[in-house]
């Protein structure tokens, strides 16, 4: 057992595929019989708010997914795992997206002038329009190749996902009724995952300071 | 000619499965590790949710004995009752709107004491049967407008506040009437746990003023589609105040008293920029966070239900409107 943990693992290309296959067929698969419930009325009361609910939530809990994977494959000695990060990256974009599209298609139907009021005048809406904005563009930039064409400039982008975390958060606390709610448990998981990068985090605001003086 | 039947197998009293056995076999299947199929494709809210066992009994409700009041009752669809008792806002019992399903069933709720005193002459106890037996019932089928912006329309059974307020004879001191939720800690795991309640304070509390609580659209209901109550929807009596948003219907109430200054509200006290103690339905005045201009109504349908509905002042009740004359409803919001 002990061998097994120290010596690194590394993935075949097939099971890599094949892992790959995996998540797609799962969190592709689960957010399409989602919708399919929603739209056979089989979602209780409210299938729109319960659509509304699933999208954010898990487009929050794969974030926290995603923020996991460098720190586990740093500290387990199968440093592959890596090469799914990318992927899972991607469906938090797709979740982020559809949670915005059952907002604009379901909850508000097409009223484009009270989109247009929401967007203005509240701010959890904004907050949660700025997380989406930035998840954009680390989507179209998540490509290897502009990966290596942007240098060290792609890792500087990329450091927005802290920013995107603290932001998908406030949109999400400042949705509820109540201070005291369910909002809190996912602050304290951020925070956990935030931790272990307290020093890369300090680096990289020290870093931006230094280039302004 | 029929053939004398024949049991293929002979089983005798011994094989009989044992009634608390049989009656318990949902537990011991869980405790064996079975889940229901039907579990996995229960109507749950959650996603997340696909897994959880829950085959509680539902809720049955006593047959009432009421009157029908077309006049006050609106013929607009109405929200089934699988919406109306699995989707409420009852903090008591959890945050999330499955929660009160879920948690109101360790409600007691008989027996029960709704006391009404403060400035009266004439203090009033009603117990459990009082409730059901002491006014004439009649169905008022009601529009329920929820601050959060969605809507349902539920037939009540009750009676209207103005008659239990009269057998109490308000003092001419009385201006406002203050209601109270139950507390008790023991069945209601909000009220156990300032996180399960979203930190509010408990007993919940709400108020009107007295002109309004004797309008004859106020009424205390003890039912909801010819039954009594079920928990999660304010056993065994609660208030329901049409044309103000729902927060202000207080559930499971148990005692109302007349003061002559405006009561302490619950959500009030909470976020006062964003709950007033009127909360009369007004789609001019938006909540801080959303508009309140329109409202999904909670009908039958999926997802393509088309049911985003403009919002009427007051909830569409226009005859309260002469209650605010010469009032600024936009500062008294």
């Amino acid at each position: 057992m002990r061998r097994l943990l120290s010596r690194p693992a590394r993935l075949t290309r097939a099971q890599i595929i094949t892992g790959k296959t995996l998540v797609h067929l799962i969190l592709s698969g689960l957010l399409a019989f989602q919708f399919f419930l929603g739209v056979t009325n089989q979602l209780g009361a409210d299938p729109v708010e319960a659509l509304i609910n699933f999208t954010g939530l898990n487009a929050i809990h794969l974030l926290f997914i995603t923020l996991l994977v460098s720190p586990a494959a740093r500290h387990l000695p199968c440093g592959d795992i890596m090469r799914y990060r990318r992927l899972l990256g991607l469906y938090v974009f797709a979740y982020a997206v559809s949670h915005l599209l059952v907002y604009i298609f379901f909850e508000l139907q097409r009223d484009w002038s009270l989109l247009a009021s929401e967007i203005i005048e509240r701010p959890y809406i904004i907050v949660g329009l700025c997380a989406l904005m930035i998840l954009t563009a680390l989507t179209v930039t998540s490509f290897e190749s502009l990966r290596k064409k942007m240098g060290r400039r792609w890792q500087s982008l990329h450091n927005l996902i802290y920013v995107c975390l603290v932001l998908v958060l406030l949109h999400f606390s400042w949705s509820q009724k109540t201070i005291i709610a369910e909002p809190l448990i996912y602050w304290a998981v951020a925070a956990i995952l935030l931790l272990p990068r307290k020093d890369k985090i300090k680096t990289w605001f020290g870093f931006s300071k230094r280039k302004r003086r | 000619m029929p053939k004398p039947f024949k049991p293929s197998v002979r089983l005798t009293d011994n094989d009989v499965t044992d009634e608390d056995v049989y009656k318990d076999r949902r537990r011991l299947l869980k405790s064996m590790g079975f889940v229901g199929a039907s579990a996995l494709l229960a109507n749950k809210a959650h996603g997340i949710g696909w897994f959880d066992d829950d085959e509680k009994e539902p809720f049955k409700g006593k047959p009432l004995e009421f009157s029908t009041n077309s006049e006050y009752s609106t013929e607009q669809a109405q929200t089934p009752y699988d919406k109306v008792t699995s989707y409420n806002n009852f903090y008591e019992f959890g945050t999330d709107k499955g929660d009160p399903a879920e948690y109101a069933d360790k409600l007691t709720y008989n027996p029960w004491q709704l006391k009404v005193d403060g400035l009266v002459e004439n203090p009033v106890t009603l117990n459990y049967d009082d409730l059901l037996n002491t006014y004439s019932l009649e169905e008022r089928i009601y529009r329920l407008r929820c601050v959060e912006a969605w809507s349902m329309v539920i037939p009540w059974t009750g009676f209207e506040l103005a008659k239990l307020l009269k057998q109490a004879k308000p003092l001419s001191g009385a201006k406002y009437v203050a209601f109270e939720t139950l507390y008790r800690p023991s069945e209601m795991r909000g009220q156990n746990s300032r996180f399960v309640g979203g930190g509010v304070e408990y007993p919940y509390v709400e108020g009107l003023r007295l002109d309004e609580a004797m309008h004859p659209l106020t009424l205390m209901s003890v039912g909801v589609y010819g039954n009594t109550l079920p928990p999660q929807n304010g056993a065994p009596i609660r208030l329901v105040v049409p044309w103000k948003y729902g927060f202000k219907s207080i559930k499971s109430v148990v005692r109302i008293a007349l003061t002559d200054k405006e009561p302490p509200t619950t959500w009030n006290r909470l976020a006062s920029n964003e709950y007033g103690f009127y909360a009369n339905v007004n789609p001019k005045v938006d909540h801080p966070r959303w508009s309140q201009a329109s409202e999904r109504r909670i009908a039958t349908g999926g997802l393509f239900a088309r049911n985003r509905i403009e919002t009427k002042m007051f909830n569409g009740y226009e005859e309260v409107a002469p209650l605010y004359k010469d009032m600024n409803l936009s500062r008294y919001y």
